[in-house]
């Protein structure tokens, strides 16, 4: 999309006649008011940039239960006993420094019509614009066998922090020579090569500390991200450990009986030592909730993250339904931004400009084995719509590899400044 | 920061003593030079020499062999080149011959986004074109200077162009998810507070895919003469 001069006149001129409506905000209660639900990828960078940007003439709360946020990125690099668990904690103590309003609490109601979000703790509180960015939870009987109250003995290990840790002391404590089992996502789900980079970090671990240990993958895709690249580095890495058995060969055909510790594929019985069970996974429950979901997640308007279902509620990251993007930390960042100028804009009359969102996605097949996947999108009338992409190449040197994989650690350390400021 | 100079105070003092005595014999004069001008196309982009050669995204490197490392007067260095050349990194043929095959192996926090030139011979090449520039040196008539041109195709109007900051605030919002507002230059360059000139050009080397990198390629790739123009202007605010 080529940018000139009238176009922004154009949209500055829009925004001024707009400017009548968002007067109507600051009518009754002062300030406009922005609650954003969740501190993840999307909700955290939204909250920090709309205070940022609007000098205070926005009033932002956000909603959020945990004290400390442990991302998912880079949690499959814990498995494999690359970083620490306090590598992937972030606190949310610089929000109130960049003007965010945080509390501590969950969001368990939204009355769309009085414009309201009730907290467990009893409060309500008033919005004018309501973002909501509650990542995933997972449908019911989506593994036959499995239910969240087996998370303990088959863990997600697909939201971060204790269920991360709890999966690595799983595996720690195989017997040598046990079996890993994993099973992996439908799409649409989030990181769509995150189970992939996490049974090349949990090889990776289980070569160095206990290399006669089998992993099979029981999976109900055909084919999957990033597929040529991760399953030449097993080849290459791991020769001979990782079983990954896809649709084609029964794969999504799969039950599992926590109490005797089993995975039946396709008819066929196996006992094994841990069990990573990765289940369908649809938007936070909120979200339906809120009324704002269709099917298993919120569609949105591509153009600034508005739901389909209300102009006023927006919807970021993985619980959105917008179209090529895939769902990520990135790609939550980035809608993040979108909606933060829009809203914004919507608010004050500040200038919006157009969409632009991208993603990058990296995964680390083994020490210093790094690849990666991106693309750029834009806004169109129905989706957010893919402009133009990369991917690694297979067989690429050693030096590419680790420059790829030093990336990562910059970008990981860019997005989580961009998130928590 | 700290650990960047270490780096060069210990391991590489060691790394340079033992290449000095292992690389001595192959390392000197053996270049030629007219094949080495064309090497030098790989760090057009950032760098110049000859009689109009400026400082650009990198410093000049006229009179390079003899220099102390990160000493010219108005390059902008890491403090890690900076730190190097307190700690005594003189660019000779030995030393160049190292920082080129792998820069970061030896100024490990070097602003210098290059990972590397492998081949042997397009090394002593490249080392004997530049040492053409050098004092002492007979030969520059004889061999193309770079002056001015980046490597790159960039009408006078589009370097001129003035940048819109406030879009290009909205448009680095994109930009900080992987270069940090801070400048940090671990693992992801930082990119604030550049020259406006030397910005638009490394992103139209981008964009014109003279300088290679998928991600950056694809995100200068979308981008228009006036969105570089007033990113440009943007980071160059930022400190
Ligand atoms: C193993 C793994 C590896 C991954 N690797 C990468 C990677 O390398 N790169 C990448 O870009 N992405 C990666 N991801 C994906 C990334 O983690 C998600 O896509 C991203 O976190 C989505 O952001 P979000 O804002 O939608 O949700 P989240 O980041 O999950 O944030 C949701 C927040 O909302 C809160 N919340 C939920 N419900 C409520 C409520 N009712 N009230 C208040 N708060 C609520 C939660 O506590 C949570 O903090 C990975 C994911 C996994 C599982
Ligand atoms: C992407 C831009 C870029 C490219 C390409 C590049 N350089 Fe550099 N170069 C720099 C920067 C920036 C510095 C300053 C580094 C620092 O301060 O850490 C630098 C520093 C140097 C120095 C040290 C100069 C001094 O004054 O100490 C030399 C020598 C050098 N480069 C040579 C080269 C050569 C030869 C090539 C081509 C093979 C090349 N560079 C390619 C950006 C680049
Ligand atoms: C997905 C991560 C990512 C994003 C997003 C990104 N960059 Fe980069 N950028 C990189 C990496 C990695 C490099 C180093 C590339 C190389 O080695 O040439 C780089 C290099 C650069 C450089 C050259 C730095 C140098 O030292 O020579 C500039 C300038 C730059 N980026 C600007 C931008 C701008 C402007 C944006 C936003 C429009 C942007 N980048 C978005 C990852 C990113």
């Amino acid at each position: 999309m080529k940018l000139t001069r009238r176009v922004f006149m154009g949209s500055g001129a829009a925004a001024a006649t707009a400017l009548a409506a968002p007067m109507a905000f600051a009518g009754g209660h002062g300030k406009p008011r922005v609650v954003v639900v969740g501190g993840g990828a999307g909700g955290a960078t939204a909250a920090r940039y709309i205070a940022k940007d609007s000098k205070g003439a926005v009033d932002v709360t956000l909603i959020e239960p945990s004290r400390m946020y442990y991302t998912c990125f880079f949690s499959n690099l814990y498995l494999g006993g690359i970083k620490a668990i306090d590598d992937l904690g972030h606190s949310y103590g610089n929000m109130a420094a960049g003007g965010v309003n945080v509390v501590h609490d969950w969001a368990v109601g939204v009355d769309r019509d009085a414009k309201t979000v009730t907290l467990a703790g009893g409060a309500s509180v008033p919005y004018d614009k309501l973002i909501l960015s509650p990542g995933i939870d997972f449908v019911e009987g989506a593994v036959a066998g499995w239910d969240l109250s087996s998370q303990n003995a088959m863990p997600h290990a697909y939201k971060g922090g204790s269920q991360t840790e709890l999966l690595k002391a799983q595996i720690a404590a195989m017997p040598q020579g046990g079996t890993f089992a994993m099973v992996a996502p439908p799409n649409p789900y989030r990181c769509p090569p995150g189970p992939y980079e996490r049974v090349s970090m949990v090889a990776h671990y289980l070569k160095a500390n206990n290399p006669t240990a089998k992993i099979i993958v029981a999976d109900p895709k055909p084919k999957f991200s990033k597929q040529g690249l991760f399953q030449e580095g097993w080849g290459k890495h791991y020769n001979g450990m990782i079983d990954w058995i896809g649709d084609d060969f029964g794969g999504g055909n799969v039950s599992v009986d926590p109490g005797a510790m089993t995975v039946t594929i396709d008819g066929e019985v196996s006992k094994v030592d841990v069990c990573n069970v990765i289940p369908a996974m649809k938007a936070g429950r909120i979200a339906e909730l809120a009324g704002v979901t269709d099917g298993k997640f919120a569609p949105v308007n591509a153009i600034d993250m508005s739901t389909k279902a209300d102009a006023d509620v927006y919807i970021l990251g993985d619980a959105s339904q917008q179209g090529d993007m895939p769902k990520s930390g990135f790609s939550a960042n980035s809608q993040a931004k979108v909606c933060a100028n829009a809203v914004r804009g919507a608010l004050t009359g500040s200038r919006v400009f157009p969409a632009k969102f991208s993603n990058t996605c990296w995964s680390l097949i083994d020490t210093n084995d790094g690849v990666k996947v991106g693309a750029t999108y834009e806004a169109t009338d129905e989706k957010i719509a893919k402009v133009d992409g990369f991917i690694s190449a297979t067989g690429e040197t050693a030096d590419v590899r680790k420059a790829t994989y030093e990336e990562s650690e910059g970008w990981y350390a860019g997005i989580t400044a961009d998130m928590f400021g | 920061m700290e650990d960047g100079s270490l780096q060069f105070n210990r391991e590489t003092i060691f790394a340079l003593a033992a290449f000095f005595f292992a690389g001595m014999a192959q390392a000197s004069g053996a270049g030629d030079p007219a094949l080495g001008a064309a090497v030098f196309k790989k760090c057009q982009s950032c760098h110049q020499v000859g009689d109009r050669a400026k400082n650009r995204v990198g410093p000049q490197l006229n009179d390079i062999i003899g220099r102390t490392a990160g000493e010219l007067a108005g390059a902008k260095y890491s403090k890690s080149m900076i730190q190097a050349g307190q700690d005594g990194l003189v660019w000779t043929e030995e030393t160049l011959d190292r920082f080129l095959e792998s820069p970061k192996s030896l100024v490990a926090k070097t602003r210098m986004s290059y990972r590397g030139l492998k081949d042997p011979d397009d090394r002593a090449n490249l080392i004997a074109y530049l040492r053409a520039f050098s004092k002492g040196s007979t030969s520059a008539q004889n061999v193309p200077e770079t002056g001015q041109g980046a490597g790159i195709q960039l009408d006078p109007v589009v370097l001129a162009t003035v940048g819109d900051a406030e879009y290009g605030e909205y448009l680095s919002s994109e930009c900080l998810t992987c270069h940090q507002s801070s400048g940090s230059n671990d693992g992801i360059p930082g990119i604030t507070a550049w020259p406006t000139e030397d910005f638009v050009i490394a992103m139209h080397a981008y964009k014109q895919k003279v300088r290679e990198h998928p991600v950056m390629q694809m995100m200068a790739g979308r981008l228009s003469d006036e969105e570089i123009a007033a990113l440009a202007s943007y980071f160059n605010g930022l400190e």
